[in-house]
C-alpha cells in the first residue's frame, strides 16, 4: 500500500564532498518495497521547492534484531532539493511517499547477474543485491565513478557476496575510462551457455551502450531511467519514455507507472531526452 | 453545526467544492486506490482530443520559484478510448466527471462533445480554449473573443451536458471573455488555465523546456488568478470555478470569496496526494466558526466597501 509519511532523519551521512546517504525512519514504506522502487521525497513544508524528487531507496534499513526501520536515499548533491537534503541533520524532517514503480524482477539461478551503476546510478543496486543474495544469484557489479573517491558501498557488496568490477574516469582505481570498458571485455569472456541478466542505472549514454552490448550478446537487460517527474502517481505525464513494444510504433509512456525499470531494448534511446 | 458543502454550478451538482483539476490528476482513475474519488465534489480528466495524440517530448515540466512550467501538449488516449475504457471505472467508483474537452478545429470540439454526450457518467463539459502548450487549438481560440464565442457555440449546440469552458489567463481582459461564453450558451466558466511562461538554462543557453514555452502552476500564479476571478464575478453574472495555486483551504477560500462557486485544485495533488481531506476539513472548520450554514452562502461575498475599485472598472 502507498504510504505518505513524515519521516525522521536518523543519520546523513556525508560520503564526499558530492555524495551523502540520508537514513529516514520509515518503516512502513521500507518493509514493502522491492528492489528498483522509489520514494518521492520532499523536505521542508514550503512552496519553494515546490515539487518532491524522486529516489530510489537505496537501502532497507534493520535493527539488530532485523527489523525494518527505515529506508535510505544516496543522493548527489545537484540542485535545490539535493543540497538542501545534503544539509538536513539528525530529527529534521522528510516528506517520503512510496514505495512507487515497477521494480527490477530479481532473477534466479541458474542465471547470472551482471549490475552496471555509473555515480549516483549505483543506488538501486545495494536492495537489488540483497535480494539476489537470497536467492543465491552469482552476482558481479560494474560500477564506474569520476574517480576512486566517487566509489562508494563497495565492503557492502563485497558482504553480500557480489564481485566488483571498477572503473574511474581519472584510472585513480579499477579501468580507466567508462565502465562499459571492462563490461564489453566480460561479455566477450562470457560463456554463451550461462544465462545472463544484466541491471543497470546510470547516465542515459551508458545505460543506452549497455543496452546495445546486451543486445549485442543476446542478454536480458533491464535499464533503471532517472526522468524529470512531477508527481510519480501518473498524474502530471511528465516523465515520459519512448518505448517500443511487439511490433508497434514508438510509444511516449509514463516511467513512474511503467518504470523506472525498462525492458531496455524496448527503450528508444535516440528519442530519450 | 453541520454543515452544507454542496454546489450547483450551472445544472451539475457537487458534493463539495472541490475539484480535481485537468492536467493534474490522470484519467482519475490512477489516482482511484489512493483517494475515494466519490469524495471529491468532481474529478476533471486530462484534456481529450478525438484521437489519441503522443504530445510533446521531454523535458516536459520544470521547477520555478513557487511554481511550475509544463508543456506536456495534451498527451492522450482520445475520447473514445476514454468511454470505453476510463468513464466505466470512474463511475464504478462514484466520481462526477468533468471531461474537458479539446480541438484543433471548432468541429473537433463539437465531434468529442457530440460522443460524450451519448456517454453514459458525464457531469459536465470543460472546454478548453486555453492550453499554452499546442500550435492548433486551445490558446487560439481562448485570446479571441470570437474563437471563444464560436468554440463554446458549437459545443453548445451538440450537447445537453453543462458547458463550461476554461479560461486561459493569458489575455487583458479574461471578464470580456467571460462574457463571451455566456453569450454563446455556458453554463459556467473555469479559470484560469496556466500562464504562458518560459525558463532559459543560461549555461547551455537552451530553453529548460522542450517546447521552448509552456504553461506556469502553482502557489507563483494564485494572487493573479484570485484578482481574475473576482473580475469575471463583478463583471458576468455566471458561476465560476476558479482555479491556480491553490495548496490549502485558506487558499481555496480565498477564491471562493472573489466569487467562485467551487475551486479546482492541480499543482498541489503533485505534492500530496493525500490533501483532498484537509482542504474539505479546512473549508467546514472555516465555515463553522463564522457560522455559515452552507458554503454557496460565502461565495462572492467580498467585502469591497470603502475601497477605490475604479481602477477595476472598466
Amino acid at each position: 500500500m502507498l504510504l505518505d509519511v513524515d519521516a525522521v532523519v536518523v543519520s546523513n551521512t556525508h560520503l564526499s564532498n558530492d555524495y551523502n546517504v540520508l537514513a529516514l525512519a520509515a518503516p512502513a514504506v521500507a518493509s514493502q518495497t522491492q528492489p528498483g522502487q522509489f520514494v518521492m521525497v520532499k523536505p521542508g513544508g514550503g512552496d519553494d521547492p515546490l515539487l518532491r524528487r524522486p529516489f530510489s531507496v537505496f537501502e532497507v534499513l534493520r535493527d539488530d534484531a532485523r527489523r525494518v526501520t527505515g529506508l535510505s536515499l544516496l543522493n548527489k548533491r545537484v540542485g535545490v532539493t539535493t543540497r538542501m537534503l545534503f544539509a538536513l541533520t539528525p530529527g529534521d524532517r522528510v516528506r517520503c511517499l512510496g514505495p512507487l514503480g515497477r521494480p527490477f524482477s530479481v532473477t534466479r539461478p541458474p542465471e547470472r547477474a551482471w549490475m552496471v551503476a555509473g555515480g549516483v546510478g549505483l543506488a538501486p543496486f545495494v536492495t537489488l543485491a540483497a535480494a539476489l543474495q537470497g536467492r543465491h544469484v552469482r552476482t558481479t557489479l560494474f560500477y564506474g565513478g569520476r574517480s576512486a573517491n566517487d566509489l562508494f558501498y563497495l565492503d557492502t557488496f563485497r558482504q553480500r557476496g557480489v564481485s566488483l568490477t571498477l572503473a574511474t574516469d581519472d584510472g585513480s582505481r579499477g579501468v580507466h575510462g567508462n565502465v562499459t570498458i571492462p563490461l564489453a571485455r566480460a561479455f566477450g569472456d562470457a560463456d554463451l551457455a550461462t544465462p545472463i541478466r544484466v541491471y543497470a542505472c546510470g547516465p542515459t549514454a551508458m545505460m543506452r551502450a549497455v543496452t546495445a552490448l546486451a543486445a549485442t550478446h543476446g542478454r536480458a537487460i533491464e535499464v533503471s531511467l532517472e526522468q524529470v517527474m512531477g508527481c510519480g502517481l501518473g498524474g502530471c505525464y511528465s516523465c515520459v519514455v519512448p518505448v517500443q513494444r511487439d511490433g508497434a510504433p514508438a510509444h511516449l509512456v509514463r516511467s513512474c507507472l511503467d518504470g523506472p525499470v525498462f525492458d531496455g531494448r524496448t527503450v528508444v534511446w535516440e528519442q530519450l531526452a | 453545526m453541520t454543515v452544507d458543502l454542496s454546489v450547483d454550478i450551472g445544472g451539475l451538482h457537487l458534493s463539495n467544492p472541490v475539484i480535481a483539476a485537468s492536467g493534474c490528476f490522470g484519467y482519475g482513475v490512477e489516482y482511484a486506490d489512493l483517494v475515494d474519488l466519490s469524495t471529491l465534489g468532481g474529478v476533471a480528466v486530462k484534456g481529450l482530443f478525438l484521437d489519441a495524440r503522443e504530445g510533446h517530448p521531454p523535458t516536459r515540466i520544470v521547477e520555478t520559484p513557487s511554481g511550475m512550467l509544463n508543456a506536456i501538449g495534451l498527451q492522450g488516449i482520445g475520447v473514445r478510448r476514454f468511454v470505453a475504457e476510463k468513464l466505466p471505472v470512474l463511475r464504478a467508483h462514484g466520481a462526477v466527471v468533468i471531461v474537458n474537452i479539446c480541438g484543433s478545429t471548432i468541429d473537433e470540439y463539437a465531434e468529442v462533445a457530440r460522443i460524450l454526450d451519448d456517454a453514459d457518467g458525464v457531469g459536465a463539459l470543460e472546454v478548453n480554449i486555453s492550453c499554452p502548450n499546442i500550435k492548433k487549438g486551445g490558446m487560439m481560440f481562448g485570446c479571441s473573443l470570437q474563437g471563444t464565442h464560436d468554440v463554446v457555440a458549437a459545443v453548445r449546440r451538440v450537447t445537453r451536458r453543462p458547458v463550461i469552458p476554461k479560461l486561459t489567463p493569458n489575455v487583458t481582459d479574461v471578464a470580456s471573455f467571460a462574457a463571451a461564453a455566456r453569450d454563446a450558451g455556458a453554463d459556467a466558466v473555469s479559470l484560469v488555465n496556466t500562464f504562458l511562461a518560459m525558463a532559459i538554462d543560461v549555461e547551455t543557453r537552451r530553453p529548460k523546456l522542450s517546447n521552448v514555452v509552456g504553461g506556469l502552476s502553482g502557489p507563483a500564479i494564485r494572487p493573479i488568478a484570485v484578482r481574475m476571478v473576482h473580475e469575471c464575478r463583478q463583471a458576468v453574472d455566471l458561476p465560476i470555478i476558479g482555479m491556480g495555486g491553490i495548496m490549502t483551504a485558506v487558499d481555496a477560500l480565498e477564491f471562493i470569496i472573489a466569487g467562485a462557486t467551487a475551486v479546482q485544485v492541480g499543482t498541489v495533488n503533485f505534492v500530496d496526494p493525500f490533501i483532498w481531506n484537509k482542504l474539505l476539513t479546512g473549508l467546514t472548520d472555516y465555515l463553522q466558526r463564522h457560522g455559515l450554514a452552507t458554503v454557496s452562502d460565502l461565495v462572492g461575498t467580498l467585502d469591497i466597501t470603502d475601497r477605490d475599485t475604479a481602477w477595476t472598472s472598466s
